[in-house]
């Protein structure tokens, strides 16, 4: 053995470490004047295609927060990290964020299992998230707010109005999703309340394909072999994400068109419609509490403001950016009621917080951490865009425990005395 | 008798003048009326509309189902209206005469629904049905079949019999036919609607006679006659639903012999890159994916300068996207994969570094969301073969275009200087150089060549799938394994593995699910590896040890 | 790499002697991490500046898992010649058989408060544990199965392709294939492993709760001695007979076989081993990040595993580790710091690696060195013998 060599050996290989243990050593250290806030959404890999776009709404929001005179009197900083669609790397990057750059709230999170995958960590450091899209429910954590959908905010009106005469009074059912848990619930519940309303299970068929599936031939000819019955038939689709373009381009060739089999999607926002062409789909549905083409000051002001920041006059906005506002927006008005960022002062504050959706109407945040909002449905035109066909009267107050599985039926979130849970029985006091 | 006759010219000009002027205003007043917002009042004003029987009411509904008929805010007014940059350019729809520009807030769309929608094209069916032209006809007759409305009864068998197209006459017969079966009076026009629909046969068929079935069941008092129905109707059912399933086979076996063709396209560059110069290439995925890219910003410059070319832009995207990806091909090659021949696994750790590379860099430039990559008019529908038996066009291109690319592949490595030159350095570089083969040379191209086709499989793929910067990886594995399958190095195995994979996972998906299907091939897979080591066409020789 | 005698056979602390330089300097570095680690996070206050914050020390345990499988890859590659593009599998099912044991340690403190079933069968509508469930209540039995599964996938999936001599890449694109078909498989909800989501909201590990310090530091601990364990094991292979037969396959397989040795028999064990390293360090891994889930699975994990050994240098044990806690260290700080250009500086790190440092930075910083050395004209240097073959 050459002496030199191992000697450089250790050499080199303690050099590397240090420098390795140095670079932990040298995190950033807070500012004392400013209130930062953590954006955990994953700027590469598979889901970036979504949730790129809500980091730049974070920023958004920021900048405009900033322009306007900041928060109590200090500067908003966006902490921006990448998780990279790892799901293990969301809940280091989580820790990072809370532990590390000591952020007051974090907004973040796309897929169940990021959101899964934070929980226990949110959870532990006592921090805050605000969870922007629509989901499967079933959860109700003290640490997190979700401002997207519940299903019964989405799913269950979209139904009830396919059912109703002005939809197609439709008999028979596609249920086609992602084999992952929001279709699996959502199609549970679906399920459930779709036999509560008389329909037999062999008018229902359900379907599950792989995520990024993107040979629909054969399920498009189920699809329509199915319809084929005799009676109204549509697709409720909880087809996650990347998957949606090739089924949509499948369905346009082979000619399901929306007046003989209309396809309601819960996935399905302007931002996916703009990877295609929507000249064969219009007609098809989706579920929203937001569409981009609903008329309102507010969201003429805000469409503006994103195209402004994009600078692309053809950026298009979506559901879970008002969620992602909503609770932005939210947050800054309990931070300002608390007079502090302290978690818990704000956590207390958030509750009955009222703010203006994009698509007017006012949405409010309720004990459960879920909130109250329009649930809109839309179809889809040949610009891409969404137009509401049918709206909810009021308000739909978001369900963390659906009424149609029994299970979960018998459970209760409230954060407010005397519950104090997210899911239990009985009062805790 | 002269002033007589003239005059009564005149009054009837004026007459009809007059009928026109009352009929235009009908229809004017009923489409201002439209503003309504309910959808179900909508309907009823439609069916005014369509009952005018003024032409102009064909304009109207046509637009109206287009989405281009908007009311002016201010006076309510319908107009036309054409997206014209950030404005609309409005016409009259009535004289077509041009009323300006105005922004987008200034109108307001008259929405309709599903619902409407049905009703809307049932109605221009029905003023279809004397449409000059005879394909309209078929369309017309195709459309209602799926809206039989009893007050159609009498004025269709009028024109079935006044028809004298063979193929619009049958279309309006088994309309008929439908007709008859529900709303018929007698028992025997009946029968032999059936037997008339059991030859035309179909999905939608299928679903009248289903329907039909269901409703002769549930009904409480059957006599004689109507359990005779029931019978015909069962057995018309059945024969057409076997009819069905064997074109459910026929269009398995098509489906998977598309799947085939996405795979042999993804997996042919791959063929070249990896199978013939041994380069582990996981930056394969990101050629196509370049192919992809190249084929959007074509087709943007098309749509914004050339809007007439758009239809065309495919076809010019395709050499286009070679001619990039194979640019990107030899600068890897030239930069980075020159210097690891004869370590074809450091190859791989290096091409995964580019892989990430190109598709953040592509991130930076394009943004991370889906890319629209329009649908040429010539690609989009399919070819209806028969009733219930139809191939998409999009799908029938794409097999094509795959055999076309192999082929052009096959004549270039056997038929050109270039071939041979490829084939004797990736044979024996040493003996190739001694016979004044420049070598570098050979290499770089032949790893262009494999991008560039790679990258014209991402103007293939752009027509049925995403087009974001994870388009390359969704096909990377499927391409190795086909690759490896078929064995290295020869572009008949791939051909063959594509084929066999694809095949094989369209009739397994059926019975198995699209999961499980994928499972099995990739089990096959390695078990069929287990049996052929060096694949299904393995090179032989003392070439294969090194 | 050396000529010393091999003592292989000796005492085990023989065998930390008969280390080669590296070797010993590495077991050095790792048992002052640790310590420090340890010192650091539970003696030192925290506004010292010195001091390790636990969020440091799970990140650093999660490190040394990601190291452990490092090592059992470049067991294989490095010595003899198998390189496996889907030891990401192993991990993850090492790491599922610890998070199943995780997961009925619950009990009924799930949301849905069902003593047997875990939340996600609750959902499901199962209305009993499926039987390949059964017994990971135990502990002893769970430990037992994280290395008994990866051990027998590894033993089936290698007597196949061993005994009918798949080699080079066509071994490494079926593991591929298996890696992905797993991946497939354990998406599935009917599986009955929890699907996308897979498992999650752990609670306590033998009665400790995951979430205190403590038990946070044992596991770094834990990872530590395994690392250490699994880096001993290693290097007592390599340096035995066995590990010279199989070096002798990975420079020249069929040589080998011709002189007489069945290479099947040496490829298949090693493959087990490593397996069960891979297992281990998978069942280290999921307790400390809190979640197992298919994606773990992806071929693209297993390529960079791969590429964490590249980057160390291959064929060298300890180079292993440190491509292993380099990159992970790297991915960690970028993706912080640069999240919008950290995959640049990470496709460029592995582009620059194989062009300029084709044996790793163990491999080729010495060689530097010696040139730097060679160029001052102070020394003479012996040859610089390097390790050889490809694949």
């Amino acid at each position: 053995m050459n002496k030199f060599k191992k000697m450089a050996n250790r050499l080199s290989a303690t050099a590397l470490i240090c420098a390795g243990a140095l670079g932990f050593g040298m995190q950033a250290q807070a500012a004392e004047d400013t209130i930062k806030i953590g954006v955990l959404h994953s700027l590469s890999g598979t889901m970036a295609i979504s949730e790129s776009t809500l980091k730049d709404t974070v920023l958004m929001l920021v900048d405009d927060l900033n322009k306007k005179g900041g928060l109590l009197g200090k500067k908003v900083e966006a902490v921006v990290v990448d998780p990279a669609s790892n799901w293990p790397l969301f809940a280091e990057k989580a820790r990072e964020l809370i532990e590390v750059e000591k952020v007051d709230v974090v907004f973040g999170c796309w897929t169940s299992v990021s959101r899964k995958s934070v929980l226990p960590v949110f959870e532990e450091l006592n921090s805050m998230l605000f969870y922007p899209v629509q989901y499967e429910g079933e959860e109700s954590s003290r640490n997190v707010f979700y401002t997207g959908a519940a299903p019964n905010q989405q799913a269950i009106p979209a139904v009830e109005y396919l059912m109703s005469e002005e939809g197609g009074s439709v008999e028979r059912w596609i249920l086609a999703g992602t084999d992952y848990v929001y279709p699996r619930t959502t199609n549970k519940i679906l399920k459930a309340f779709l036999k509560s309303k008389g329909v037999k299970d062999e008018d229902i068929m359900i379907n599950y394909t792989p995520f990024g599936h993107s040979d629909w031939q054969t399920i498009v000819s189920d699809i329509k072999k199915f319809g084929s019955a005799g009676k109204k038939t549509a697709v409720v689709s909880t087809i996650n994400g990347d998957a949606n373009v090739p089924f949509y381009k499948e369905l346009g060739n082979q000619g399901v068109s929306s007046s003989d089999i209309p396809v309601i999607a819960f996935s399905v926002g302007e931002e996916e419609l703009a990877g295609l062409d929507t000249k064969p789909l219009v007609g098809h549905l989706a579920a929203w509490n937001y569409f981009m083409s609903v008329e309102s000051a507010e969201n003429e002001a805000f469409i503006d403001k994103w195209q402004a920041f994009t600078k692309d006059e053809d950026r298009v906005t979506n559901d879970p950016m008002e969620a992602t506002y909503i609770g932005f927006n939210m947050w800054v008005q309990a931070v300002k009621q608390a007079g502090t960022t302290d978690v818990d002062a704000v956590r207390q504050a958030m509750y009955g917080q009222e703010f203006k959706n994009l698509t007017g109407g006012t949405a409010v945040m309720n004990t459960n951490h879920h909130l109250s909002k329009p649930v809109l449905i839309g179809e889809i035109q040949d610009d891409g865009q969404l137009e509401t066909v049918w709206s909810t009267d009021g308000l739909v107050k978001g369900d963390a425990w659906s009424d149609f599985i029994p299970e979960s039926k018998v459970l209760t979130a409230n954060w407010t005395y005397p519950y104090v849970c997210g899911g239990c029985q009985q009062p805790m006091f | 008798m002269r002033f007589w006759n003239k005059s009564l010219l005149l009054a009837g000009l004026l007459l009809f003048g007059l009928s026109q002027l009352v009929a235009a205003e009908t229809v004017m007043d009923l489409t201002k009326s439209l503003s309504v917002k309910s959808y179900s009042k909508k309907s009823v004003i439609i069916q005014k509309i369509a009952q005018t029987g003024d032409p102009q009411a064909t304009v109207i509904l046509q637009s109206l189902l287009d989405g281009s008929l908007f009311l002016t805010k201010d006076a309510g007014l319908p107009v036309l209206a054409a997206k014209l940059g950030k404005e609309y350019a409005l016409s009259d729809p009535f004289t077509g005469v041009d009323l300006g520009q105005v922004r987008k807030r200034a109108l307001k769309k008259i929405r309709i629904n599903n619902k409407v929608r049905g009703i809307l094209k049932a109605s221009i069916a029905r003023l279809n049905l004397s449409h000059p032209n005879p394909r309209h006809r078929i369309k017309a007759a195709k459309l209602l079949f799926k809206n039989l409305d009893k007050a159609l009864l009498a004025p269709l068998q009028q024109l079935v019999e006044a028809e004298n197209e063979g193929a619009v006459k049958e279309a309006f017969e088994t309309t008929n036919a439908a007709l008859i079966l529900l709303h018929g009076d007698t028992i025997d026009a009946r029968l032999k609607a059936v037997e008339r629909l059991k030859a035309a046969g179909g999905p939608d068929v299928r679903a009248l006679l289903s329907s039909m079935d269901r409703k002769l069941q549930a009904k409480a008092s059957s006599d004689e006659q109507s359990e005779k129905l029931q019978l015909v109707v069962q057995s018309a059912l059945k024969s057409v639903e076997r009819q069905l399933e064997n074109y459910g086979l026929i269009e398995s076996l098509f489906q998977g012999i598309s799947l085939s063709s996405v795979l042999l396209l993804a997996a042919i560059g791959l063929a070249i890159t990896f199978g013939v110069m041994g380069v582990i290439n996981m930056a394969h995925g990101e050629m196509v994916m370049i192919g992809a890219y190249t084929t959007y910003v074509i087709q943007e410059i098309c749509r914004t300068s050339f809007p007439g070319f758009f239809d065309y832009s495919l076809i010019l995207a395709i050499p286009m996207a070679f001619i990039v990806s194979g640019i990107c091909g030899v600068i890897i090659e030239r930069s980075v994969i020159r210097f690891l021949y004869g370590r074809p696994l450091e190859t791989l750790l290096a091409t995964w570094g580019i892989s990430l590379l190109l598709q953040q860099l592509v991130r930076t430039i394009f943004g991370a969301t889906n890319k629209e990559v329009g649908s040429p008019e010539w690609l989009s529908g399919a070819w209806e073969v028969t009733a219930g038996l139809s191939f998409t066009y999009n799908r029938i291109a794409i097999i094509f275009f795959a055999l076309f690319v192999l082929a052009g592949l096959m004549l270039v490595l056997k038929k050109t200087l270039f071939g041979l030159q490829m084939r004797a350095v990736t044979q024996n570089r040493q003996m190739a150089r001694s016979m004044g083969i420049k070598s570098a040379r050979i290499d770089a191209m032949t790893f262009g060549l494999g991008s560039g086709v790679a990258g014209m499989a991402g103007v293939a793929l752009s027509q049925v799938d995403n087009v974001s910067p994870n388009l390359g990886q969704a096909y990377i594995i499927d391409s190795f394994m086909v690759v490896v399958f078929g064995g290295v190095g020869n572009l008949w195995g791939t051909l063959v593995g594509a084929s066999s994979l694809g095949i094989v996972n369209k009739f397994l998906e059926p019975y198995s699910g699209a999961v499980l299907a994928k499972i099995f091939v990739l089990v096959a897979i390695i078990l069929f590896i287990q049996k052929r080591p060096r694949g299904l066409f393995a090179l032989k020789g003392r070439s294969v040890e090194g | 790499m050396k000529n010393k005698n091999n003592k292989a056979l000796g005492p085990f602390f023989s065998l930390i002697t008969d280390l080669p330089g590296g070797g010993k300097a590495f077991m050095g570095i790792l048992l002052a991490v640790a310590l420090y680690t340890v010192i650091g996070n539970t003696l030192i206050p925290e506004s010292s500046f010195a001091h390790v914050p636990t969020y440091m020390v799970t990140l650093m345990g999660k490190y040394l898992c990601y190291a452990l499988l490092a090592l059992s890859v470049d067991l294989i590659w490095g010595y003899c010649g198998i390189l496996s593009l889907g030891h990401g599998a192993f991990f993850s099912l090492g790491g599922y058989a610890m998070g199943m044991y995780l997961m009925r340690q619950i009990g009924d403190r799930g949301v849905y408060g069902n003593p047997e079933l875990p939340d996600f069968m609750v959902f499901l509508n199962w209305q009993e544990l499926p039987w390949y469930w059964s017994g990971f209540d135990n502990f002893f039995v769970a430990a037992l199965m994280v290395m008994l599964v990866p051990g027998l996938l590894a033993f089936v999936f290698g007597w196949f392709a061993f005994r009918s001599r798949v080699t080079g890449v066509y071994f490494s694109i079926i593991t591929q294939a298996m890696t992905y078909a797993l991946l497939l498989a354990f998406f599935r909800n009917d599986m009955g492993f929890g699907g996308n989501n897979g498992l999650t909201d752990f609670k306590d590990l033998l009665g400790f709760d995951l979430r205190s310090d403590g038990m946070r530091l044992g596991l770094f601990v834990g990872s530590a001695v395994a690392v250490a364990l699994g880096y001993l094991i290693c290097a007592f292979i390599t340096r035995s007979k066995f590990g010279r037969v199989l070096i002798a396959i990975r420079d020249a397989e069929s040589r080998t076989r011709f002189t007489g040795y069945r290479v099947e028999f040496y490829k298949l064990s090693v493959f087990v081993i490593s397996a069960v390293l891979a297992g281990i360090a998978g069942a280290f891994y999921v307790p400390q990040v809190g979640i197992i889930n298919p994606s773990e699975f992806s071929p693209a994990n297993s390529i960079e595993v791969v590429i964490w050994v590249a980057v160390g240098g291959r064929g060298t044990l300890w180079g292993a580790v440190l491509g292993a806690v380099l990159v992970n260290w790297g991915k960690s700080y970028f993706t912080g710091a640069f999240p919008e250009a950290w995959l640049y500086l990470l496709g460029g790190l592995f582009v620059c690696t194989t062009l300029f440092l084709p044996k790793g930075i163990v491999g080729t910083v010495p060689e530097w060195w010696a040139k730097i050395k060679l160029r001052l004209g102070r020394f003479k240097p012996d040859l610089i013998q390097t390790g050889k073959g490809d694949m």
